[in-house]
Parts: C-alpha cells; sequence; structure tokens
C-alpha cells in the first residue's frame, strides 16, 4: 500500500507544463478535485463577503459615521448575505461532502461525476454572475449597480419601480443557476450514498456523515426549489409583467415572504446538519469513544430534517399572522428543538468519560457545541412570537443568526478543515498557529456577536447604515467593530497556515489521527478511484476491527 | 490494508443510480410544481380585471386522454422491451411521442385562442399571469421528455437501443409518468378547482 502511495505521489511530481495542469482541473470529473474547487471557490467568497463585513462594521464603528453612503451600505448587507449563505456556506459544506462522502463509504467516486463537475461550474458562474452586478447593473438607467434589497428580497422592493435597472436581476440569476447547480449536487450526493456504498456497508454501518449528508441532501431537494419557483415567478414579473408580487394588481407581497422562508429556514438546517456531520466525526476520534446513541443520532437528524420544513413562518410573526398560525409556528420552532438538544447531548455523552484530546479540531468543536447551544437558547426567545414582536428586526436578530452561522457553522467548518487537511494534501496543518487561530478566532467572535445582543435589546434595528449619538448604542458597536478586527486577523493566521503547511507542513501519513473510518485507509492524498481494492466492512469502524483483530466493533453491533 | 478485504462482503443489492437520481429528481421538481400551484390556488378569484377562468377555459379532455394514454403505451413500449421486441417497442414508443406532440399542440392551441380571442396574456392579470406560468412549467416539462423520447427513438432506429438499455429506459420513463402524474394535478386546479 505505502509504495503504491509513492508511487503515486512521485508521479505527481514529474513537470508538467502549467497549461496541461489548468487544463486538468478545469474538465475534471474527480470528485476530489472538485471538492477541492468547491472549497478554494468558498474561500475565495469569503475573503469577499468578510471584507464587505468589515466595510460594514467600519461604518457602524461610531454614530454619524460617514465611512460609506447609505446606498453602498444596503449593496454591502446584500451582497453580504447572499455571498455568505449561498457561495461560501454552501459550496464549501458541498466541497467537504463532495470530497468525503465517496471516500467514507468506500466508493470510487461519486455516482454521476460528469454531473458533479457540472453542478460545480453552475455554482461558480452563478457566484460570478452575482459580482459580475458591479459592472453590469445599472443597465441603462444609471440606476445603482450590486444589488440593494436585503438578502431575503422582500416584495415590493423588487418590483420595477424600486428596483430599476438590472441588480435584482442579477441577484435572481444567480441564486436560480447556483440553485440548480445545488439541486444537482444533492441529487448525486443522495444517489452516491444509495447505490455506491462498498460490501458490508450496510445504512447501519454508515458513518454518521454520510448519514447526515444523506439527509442533508435531501433537504436540498424539497428546500432549494421553492427559492428556484420564486425566483422564476420574480423573472416574471420583472420581465414578462406578471403580477405574483405585484400589490396593485391584487398580487401579494406576503406569499414572497411564505414563499422564501419555506427555502430560508430549512437552509439552515441544510447548513448546520453538515456541521452536526464534522462533529459527529471529530468528537469521537478526539475522545477515543465511538459514538454515543448511533441510532438515536440518525433518528434525531432525520426528525430535524421533518420539523424544520414546518418552521418557517417564524421568520414573519412581526407581518401579523393570525394567532393559530402563531401558536403554530411556535410549537413546531420548540419541537426542533427537541432532537437538537438530542444531539448536544449525545456529542457531551461521546466526550463523557472518553480520553480527551485537545488538538485543534477537538477545540473548534467544543467552540461549536459551547457557541450552537447559545444560538439554539437566543433562538428560542426569538422563536416566542410576543418576544418576537419586541427583538424581530433588530440587532438581537443579527446577532442570532451570526451566533449560529458563525459560531456554529464557521467553527464545525473550521476543525473540519483541521482534521481533513491532512488527508486532502498530505500535510499537517499547524497546530501552533491553529492554536493561535483558534483562540483569537474565538475572543474576536464573542467580542463581535456577544455584545451585538445588546444594542439589539436597546432598539437598534438592523440594516441602518448609521445611528444618533446618546442612545447607548455606541460602546457596543464599537466593541463589535474591534471584535471583527480581531476575526479578520485569526481568518490571516488561518490562510497562512494553510499556505505554509501546504508547503512545508509536517508529512501526515496515512492515518495521522488514528481515525476509524474508510478515508484514512486510503493515502493521503488518496490515489484517483481512491482505493486500490474496493474495501469491503463488518462494522461501523472499519479501521478499528483493522487496528485490534483481538475485539473488533463487529462483535457488538 | 488488504484485511480490509478479508472481511466476507456481506452480499448487498444497491438499487440504480439512474432509477435514485430520477427519483431524487423528482422529489426536487414535485416541490417546484407545489409553489407554483400553491400559488395558483391563493390567486384564484383575486384578479381584479377580467378575463376570469370561467369566461375563457374550455376544459382539455382529449387532449389530457391524449397525455395520459402515453403513459400507458410507454410501459407496454419498455414492457416489449424487455421481452426482446424491438418492433413492438419502436412501434409503442413513437405513438407515446405521437400523444404527447398531440398534447403539446392542443396546449398551443388552447393558448393562441386564450392570446388572441379573449386577449389574455401574462400580463393582463393575476389569471394570465398564474395560469400560463403553471402550464407553462408542465408543457416545458412536457417537451423536455419529447426531446428526450425523440432522442431514443432516433438512437433506437439506428439500432442502438436494446436490452442493455432497458435501465435507462427505465428511467426516461419514470420522467414521463412523472409528467404525466403533474399534468392530473395541474389539470385538476386549473379546469376544476380553479373555474
Amino acid at each position: 500500500m505505502s509504495s503504491d502511495a509513492m508511487a503515486i505521489r512521485g508521479a505527481a511530481a514529474v513537470y508538467r507544463p502549467w497549461v496541461e495542469t489548468l487544463h486538468e482541473w478545469l474538465t475534471t470529473v474527480d470528485h476530489k478535485r472538485l471538492g477541492i474547487l468547491y472549497i478554494l471557490y468558498a474561500l475565495l467568497f469569503l475573503f469577499i463577503g468578510g471584507i464587505e463585513a468589515m466595510i460594514m462594521r467600519i461604518q457602524l464603528l461610531r454614530a454619524h459615521n460617514d465611512f460609506i453612503s447609505p446606498q453602498v451600505f444596503n449593496r454591502m448587507f446584500t451582497m453580504h448575505g447572499t455571498t455568505m449563505i449561498f457561495f461560501v456556506a454552501m459550496p464549501i459544506l458541498f466541497g467537504f461532502a463532495n470530497y468525503l462522502v465517496p471516500l467514507m463509504i468506500g466508493a470510487p467516486d461519486m455516482a454521476f461525476p460528469r454531473l458533479n463537475a457540472f453542478s460545480f461550474w453552475l455554482t461558480a458562474f452563478g457566484g460570478f454572475l452575482l459580482y459580475f452586478s458591479f459592472v453590469g447593473g445599472s443597465g441603462l438607467y444609471g440606476a445603482g449597480n450590486a444589488p440593494d434589497v436585503g438578502w431575503w428580497a422582500y416584495a415590493p422592493l423588487t418590483s420595477r419601480a424600486f428596483s430599476p435597472g438590472h441588480s435584482s436581476d442579477y441577484w435572481t440569476i444567480s441564486l436560480l443557476v447556483s440553485g440548480f447547480g445545488s439541486v444537482a449536487t444533492a441529487i448525486n450526493l443522495f444517489a452516491t450514498i444509495v447505490c455506491m456504498r462498498c460490501p458490508g456497508m450496510k445504512l447501519s454501518r454508515m458513518p454518521l456523515f454520510a448519514w447526515l449528508t444523506m439527509v442533508m441532501s435531501g433537504m436540498v431537494l424539497l428546500a432549494i426549489t421553492p427559492l428556484s419557483a420564486a425566483q422564476i415567478m420574480l423573472l416574471i414579473d420583472r420581465y414578462l409583467g406578471g403580477h405574483f408580487f405585484d400589490t396593485q394588481a391584487g398580487g401579494s407581497a406576503t406569499i414572497w415572504m411564505h414563499f422564501f422562508w419555506i427555502f430560508g429556514h430549512p437552509e439552515v438546517y441544510i447548513l448546520i446538519i453538515p456541521c452536526f456531520a464534522f462533529i459527529s466525526e471529530i468528537v469521537p476520534v478526539f475522545s477515543r469513544k465511538p459514538i454515543f446513541g448511533y441510532p438515536v443520532m440518525v433518528g434525531a437528524t432525520i426528525c430535524i430534517g421533518f420539523v424544520s420544513v414546518s418552521v418557517w413562518a417564524h421568520h414573519m410573526f412581526t407581518i401579523g399572522m393570525n394567532s393559530y398560525a402563531n401558536s403554530f409556528f411556535v410549537l413546531t420552532t420548540m419541537a426542533v428543538g427537541v432532537p437538537t438538544g438530542i444531539k448536544i447531548f449525545n456529542w457531551i455523552g461521546t466526550m463523557w468519560g472518553g480520553k480527551l484530546q485537545f488538538r485543534t479540531p477537538m477545540l473548534f468543536s467544543i467552540g461549536f457545541l459551547f457557541q450552537f447551544l447559545i444560538a439554539g437558547l437566543t433562538g428560542f426567545m426569538l422563536g416566542t412570537a410576543p418576544l418576537d414582536w419586541q427583538l424581530g428586526g433588530s440587532y438581537f436578530v443579527v446577532a442570532h443568526f451570526h451566533y449560529v452561522i458563525v459560531g456554529g457553522i464557521l467553527f464545525a467548518l473550521f476543525g473540519a478543515f483541521y482534521y481533513w487537511f491532512p488527508k486532502i494534501t498530505g500535510r499537517m496543518l499547524s497546530e501552533g498557529l491553529g492554536k493561535l487561530h483558534f483562540w483569537l478566532f474565538l475572543i474576536g467572535f464573542h467580542l463581535t456577536f456577544d455584545f451585538m445582543h445588546i444594542p439589539g435589546f436597546l432598539g437598534m434595528p438592523r440594516r441602518i447604515y448609521t445611528y444618533e449619538p446618546g442612545r447607548g448604542w455606541e460602546i457596543w458597536n464599537l466593541i463589535s467593530t474591534v471584535g471583527a478586527f480581531v476575526q479578520a486577523i485569526a481568518i490571516l493566521v488561518f490562510v497562512f497556515n494553510l499556505v505554509i503547511s501546504y508547503f512545508w507542513g509536517k508529512e501526515a501519513g496515512n492515518d495521522p489521527w488514528d481515525g476509524w473510518t474508510l478515508e484514512w485507509s486510503t493515502s493521503s492524498p488518496p490515489p484517483s478511484y481512491n482505493f486500490l481494492k474496493i474495501p469491503s466492512v463488518a462494522s461501523r469502524r472499519p479501521l478499528w476491527d483493522l487496528k485490534h483483530p483481538e475485539d473488533p466493533d463487529c462483535n457488538y453491533e | 490494508m488488504n484485511s480490509l478485504q478479508a472481511v466476507t462482503p456481506t452480499y448487498m443489492a444497491l438499487p440504480y443510480r439512474g432509477t435514485v437520481g430520477m427519483a431524487c429528481l423528482i422529489a426536487a421538481e414535485s416541490a417546484i410544481f407545489t409553489i407554483f400551484v400553491v400559488a395558483y390556488l391563493f390567486y384564484v378569484g383575486k384578479s381584479v380585471t377580467g378575463p376570469t377562468p370561467r369566461e375563457v377555459l374550455e376544459t382539455p379532455i382529449f387532449y389530457t386522454i391524449c397525455l395520459l394514454s402515453s403513459s400507458l403505451t410507454i410501459h407496454l413500449a419498455t414492457r416489449l422491451l424487455r421481452r426482446g421486441s424491438q418492433i413492438g417497442f419502436l412501434a409503442f414508443w413513437f405513438t407515446t411521442i405521437v400523444l404527447g406532440g398531440l398534447f403539446i399542440f392542443g396546449t398551443a392551441q388552447e393558448w393562441h385562442r386564450l392570446i388572441y380571442r379573449d386577449g389574455l396574456t401574462i400580463s393582463t392579470n393575476l389569471f394570465g399571469t398564474t395560469y400560463y406560468s403553471l402550464v407553462g412549467l408542465h408543457g416545458f416539462h412536457v417537451c423536455a421528455g419529447l426531446l428526450m423520447l425523440i432522442i431514443v427513438l432516433l438512437l433506437s432506429l439506428a439500432g442502438r437501443v436494446g436490452r442493455s438499455e432497458l435501465s435507462r429506459i427505465d428511467v426516461l420513463s419514470m420522467y414521463w409518468h412523472f409528467v404525466d402524474v403533474i399534468w392530473i394535478v395541474v389539470f385538476t386546479v386549473v379546469y376544476v378547482i380553479g373555474r
């Protein structure tokens, strides 16, 4: 095995003209290369979206600041939100799923490799289309460039009267295009997990990562498509003179909200479930214990998948629904907390009594557990209709969902980077820089988003470009901005770590963490088609069985 | 690593990836249609100006029968292919295309009448907006299906479709059945409930 791996690495080192390498990457249908392309592409947009966030934080640094104009501020929060959700979080999670799922289930590639490449390029061009709006958005009207309607683009802001030019169209079409890409990837992942498992890999033996990715794919199929449908309607309204969201002709602005949030809330779970998947792989390995309550974890995830499609209108309490609708969506919102709570208990149960190793992936996972719990608790507060009437549309909401997305999703993602980087590149990320990254990011995160809850309580609305002095908001905004800079420095440390470790990091070997899932059985980076021979498994931890023939898991499952 | 192979493999009959992929696509498409159907139902009777569905819509019974019976013919075609009857397959496959084509012709005729006789376009009122988008979305799916059916027809005339392609033909016929089932929903919503 090792000599084969050497041969493959050696082959890669032979000098080849760069055009040939570029051609190979642009035309690749290999799930590993596409996974890397997804991740790099998302990191590029993370950088862009981060700059937009910094611009907004600088503008809000003090009262009556005039760093940017109100129009630019509107564009910044629209582009920041859209970029971070659709062109950072989605592609990066698809990238990891693409890279890892075939490896974990012992498959040579995805079920539809060419479709896989097609989806990546759809997503990629979707993102470029969105940013092309800076150039092409003003159209013939000279009416402002990038979209400025907010990431949920409520009607009638998107109607021709309020959004002249093409900026909203770039937004619509880029989401439509990348949405088709996401749906195709979801189809691919689902089919891969159902049809491509290696011998012995029964559903009950799949790594939780594969299970959770399957649930996530199912949710993408059912939740991204309503957004695509709504975007088609918006295009009909804007280009063919339709009246779907045109209140003057009997259309309804509220129905756009419903359609958007039917997508929007499951989307949160589409993003967080792969992060649950990372945590479910990382925590057991660094606790030296198998995952606690495997079947319950699977059941809870499926349960989340079902319940989360019926909670959307808790984003809409403030529009004035009737009391039955309010009660229904409060109750479902409370209900979705139950399976989520089960998962948190199971991760703690996995750590309980384990031999904990506080390596960087584990640190990020523990950060995730803590922060995701708090994010869930403020979620409960906002999910209670009366409290939402008070806090809806304020900075409390902004603080809450950034707690989920940064404190939850981004922390889990960083954990995944540190955990699987050795597999992807063959080299370890530096532990020292990793710990520096973790602590800096943790401090920056808490400075920014803990203190952001307070101006929300004090009544500061979201999406305002500046505020009056003397309302008690200044100090909290100042702290948030300082925290944002600390986070930015932490991200630079991370990027620096990625670059130097890629070239000069310690050789990882096949299995640096003493892991148990199939990806650690092949070389790092894995050869084309992943496995020299398709493996077969007899338990949930095939590598444990291999390393401990005297006491294999298959005796107990 | 060889011991990973040493474990006695458990025999598992995994489903065909095309079937699973198509099932996923159908799930996703169903969600899109659901949103359009919900919009249609939500806007029934909310148009501020005419014409109303009751004034202008005529129930396309004949063309509905055409489309629904094409589900039967495509089923027979795949069954004959499974039994190895190339001629029978071709005959029924061709019939399916003719029936699907008739349906699209019917839609075209209906739209022509609505636009030129009744003056109903997609921008006339809410009924026009929802009607053309829902029926159009379905018609688009029928056209996409017809295109694929025609490609298979040409390939099989060139002698390239045999029993080895059966599983792929089955996937295509799944899609065609889905388009027919969607028509039942659209028909009910537009011509029964919506009037």
